[in-house]
């Protein structure tokens, strides 16, 4: 937490003038900072930040569940994002995340038993171009069916037992 | 054999996700294992998505473009084209039918300069816009030539750019903002990405001469935070710029001050809507408020703001270079300029067009998009998002053009243009849509949040078979009243992919309602799975692939279906690798 508390005084600091000189308007950067160090935003984060802009803790936490960017579980180690854009849905996203859900057992916004992946859907990666498209981690899948997604988490189920 | 300039790569975002990383590397490891020089450029996206990753040479005779690129193909344009002299024609795609019918102002330069480079910028007349404004332009003439132009607002609302600048202009005090929304939120839609991405400098400029044009000081972009690479160089550009006087305390010598800082958004489509926007900066929830006061009056900490959307402010640039007849010479009506299309969905070239205003739909899909994929008919085009609507193909003629759109149903919107064909449903997609409205809807009005959850609950109902005939009437006289009583555009363009699918498509509507039947096969809960038996090898792939155990050996040498137990998820459809399984919709009609 002292990476975070540090930032809370360099971003205070910074903008002390009468453009970001009011603290309230440093609350989605603190908590856009903690969830990029810590991967989620705990209730301890979410204490410091209110301390740190001077409200209270539920105006900090009603911001915090207002934006889908937030996550307030810890995420698993390997982050699968389904694109579910228009062109995405058009060209057969639904099946995709269907058999993702049944390959992992989990449905969105979840995470494995052994804590391996973690699945969401997203509204639009912006390569409609390679539609169905899905992340993992930081990887882009394009052009993606139903056929291939057993082979592609095969690959990191294997590098885990590394 | 022609002198090799440069040689550019493309580095978006999408060309990123298609290789363009891997393609770099290998082209400069060939590159120095051949001990040979050649500058590699860096460039954004020109908009040929379809082709990613694309790699342009530069020689003295012209420019040829290579597509669709691995590793290999990086090595072979290397090997034989920059030291052998000879293009490579097997990797060659043709852009010719995809740009000879564009006009690129807001693009001009995407995909040709280095958007890290200020130089590459200012060497294309960049800065000059601005370097003559402050020179020789009150801030009135700067607004009379906005509104002479005829710039509206790019994000889809159409308000005219220059008036919205002089009702900012007007309004007194020290401290007043420009905000460029960058809140791009629209599934399917990417203009503001890859401009940002592309060309972020030409964004800048716009700010500051909005800045001078009504009296601002500070410059804020409001940016989604999906957009990570767009954030990293806008960063980088407002340094630089800052760095050359071309941001920050008396520009070029002037009197005028102007500061830029980027505020990342978190995930909220409703923050695309200018006092929802206005709330999450100051750190609220993004909830919208009444109007008035208008931003103009009252924006971010209550001081007099302008908001202009990102295509809005880089066409901006380009009018104060080349003048107002010069921009309004392009388009039609009250449409002037031109308008930046992110072209997806059933198409041959999906990717990022820009247009003159007044282009028909059918020319865009087809002299532009190259046609439907597969040579399917067109059925719609949905125009402008979750707030947009579908235009059939029987009014593909429609040219893009504000009013006329309007007359459709649809809007001219942010520029998310997405081509169905007949194997898109269109109760799906008003579904699909409406899905994405009712999650994103803040809930402070009563309509949007339960109306439109009803109408999703109705249109789910439709798509699994259980839906009744009255419905349709329900739907329609439900969205009228969501439009009516709704605060923000959110909710007032919410029913807009409901209600034109509902005016054009009614058959289809009703062909679900009475028959049971989903037409273009993609409502799950209405079709069903046949094995025909000639076809059927029996090698029990779809047996395998069933999640249900439905699929067992008939009497013959193949595998029968128990619709009872059949969950119409379609697996064994799609893994067999016959042809066999047949998809059906409709009742079964009486043997």
């Amino acid at each position: 937490m002292n990476t975070l508390s540090s930032s809370v005084q360099r971003t205070t600091s910074a903008d002390s003038g009468p453009f970001d000189g009011r603290r309230q308007g440093n609350i989605i950067p603190l908590l856009q900072e903690a969830q990029e160090k810590f991967g989620y935003i705990s209730e301890e984060h979410i204490d410091k930040v209110a301390h740190a802009t001077g409200v209270s803790a539920s105006v900090v936490y009603g911001v915090a569940t207002f934006y889908s960017q937030f996550r307030l579980r810890a995420p698993g180690k390997h982050m699968i994002r389904v694109c579910e854009g228009t062109a995405c849905h058009v060209l057969g996203a639904g099946d995709v995340l269907e058999a993702l859900k049944m390959h992992l057992g989990i449905d969105v916004g979840g995470t494995t038993a052994d804590g391996r992946f973690s699945l969401e859907s997203v509204r639009c990666l912006g390569c409609c171009s390679l539609a169905p498209a899905m992340v993992i981690d930081d990887e882009t899948y394009g052009r993606v069916t139903p056929n291939k997604i057993g082979k592609i988490l095969e690959t990191y189920r294997k590098e885990g037992n590394e | 054999m022609s002198a090799i300039r440069e040689i550019r790569v493309g580095l978006a975002t999408c060309g990123i996700a298609a290789g363009a990383d891997r393609v770099l590397s290998a082209l400069k490891a060939s590159l120095s294992s051949s001990g040979t020089d050649v500058p590699i450029r860096r460039v954004g996206c020109v908009g040929m998505c379809y082709n990613e990753p694309l790699v342009d040479v530069v020689t003295d005779d012209g420019v040829v473009t290579y597509g669709n690129l691995d590793e290999k193909g990086a090595r072979r344009i290397i090997d034989e084209h920059v030291l052998g002299g000879e293009p490579v024609d097997a990797l060659r795609v043709d852009s010719d039918d995809f740009l000879s019918r564009q006009v690129r102002i807001v693009l001009e330069n995407c995909g040709i300069i280095d958007p890290e480079s200020l130089d590459d910028y200012r060497e294309r007349g960049g800065y000059d816009g601005l370097n003559r404004v402050l020179k020789d332009m009150s801030r009135q003439d700067v607004i009379d030539m906005i509104t002479e132009a005829g710039l509206r607002g790019r994000g889809g609302g159409g308000f005219p750019t220059g008036l919205k600048w002089s009702l900012a202009e007007r309004e007194a005090g020290p401290e007043k903002y420009v905000i460029c929304n960058a809140d791009e939120g629209d599934p399917g839609a990417f203009m503001d990405r890859s401009v940002l991405e592309g060309d972020p400098h030409r964004v800048l400029e716009g700010m500051a001469i909005a800045g001078y044009a009504i009296g601002a000081t500070h410059g804020i972009i409001y940016v989604r935070a999906e957009y990570p690479l767009a954030i990293a160089r806008l960063k980088r550009a407002i340094a630089d710029a800052s760095g050359a006087g071309l941001l920050g305390d008396r520009i070029l010598g002037s009197d005028f001050s102007f500061g830029i800082k980027i505020k990342a958004g978190a995930g909220a489509f409703v923050c695309g809507e200018e006092t929802a926007l206005i709330a999450s900066i100051e750190g609220r929830r993004g909830m919208p408020r009444r109007r008035p006061p208008y931003p103009s009056e009252s924006g971010v900490w209550g001081r007099p703001t302008c908001i202009n959307n990102v295509e809005t402010l880089a066409n901006v640039p380009w009018i104060t270079r080349h003048g107002a007849e010069a921009f309004s010479a392009y388009g039609m009506g009250k449409s002037r300029g031109t308008k930046v299309f992110a072209l997806a969905g059933r198409i041959r070239h999906s990717g990022l067009i820009e247009v003159p205003m007044g282009m028909t739909i059918r020319e865009i899909v087809y002299d532009i998009g190259g046609g439907i994929l597969d040579d399917r008919p067109l059925k719609a085009v949905q125009m402008g998002g979750p707030s947009g609507g579908c235009i059939p193909e029987a009014l593909a003629d429609t040219p893009v053009d504000y009013e006329e759109l309007k007359t459709t149903g649809a809007i001219v919107g942010s520029g998310g243009m997405i081509v169905l064909d007949d194997s898109s449903c269109m109760v799906d997609i008003a579904r699909f849509f409406l899905d994405f409205t009712q999650k994103e809807s803040c809930g402070k009005c009563t309509f949007c949040r339960i109306g439109t959850k009803r109408m999703l609950e109705m249109l789910t109902r439709i798509c699994s078979g259980e839906g009744v005939p009255e419905d349709l009437e329900t739907l329609v006289t439900l969205g009228e009243k969501v439009k009516a009583n709704s605060l923000c555009g959110l909710g007032q363009t919410a029913p807009n992919p409901v209600l034109t699918t509902a005016k054009y498509f009614r058959d289809e509507y009703m062909a679900h309602l009475v028959d049971g039947a989903c037409p273009a096969k993609v409502c799950k809960p209405l079709l069903r799975y046949e094995i025909d038996p000639e076809t059927c090898r029996d090698c029990k792939l779809c047996v395998k692939g069933c999640p249900t155990g439905a699929i067992s050996q008939g009497d013959g040498a193949y595998q029968t279906i128990d619709p009872d137990v059949c969950v119409q998820c379609g697996r064994c459809h799609q893994v067999c690798p016959f042809g066999a399984i047949a998809v059906e919709t409709g009742k079964v009609k009486a043997q």
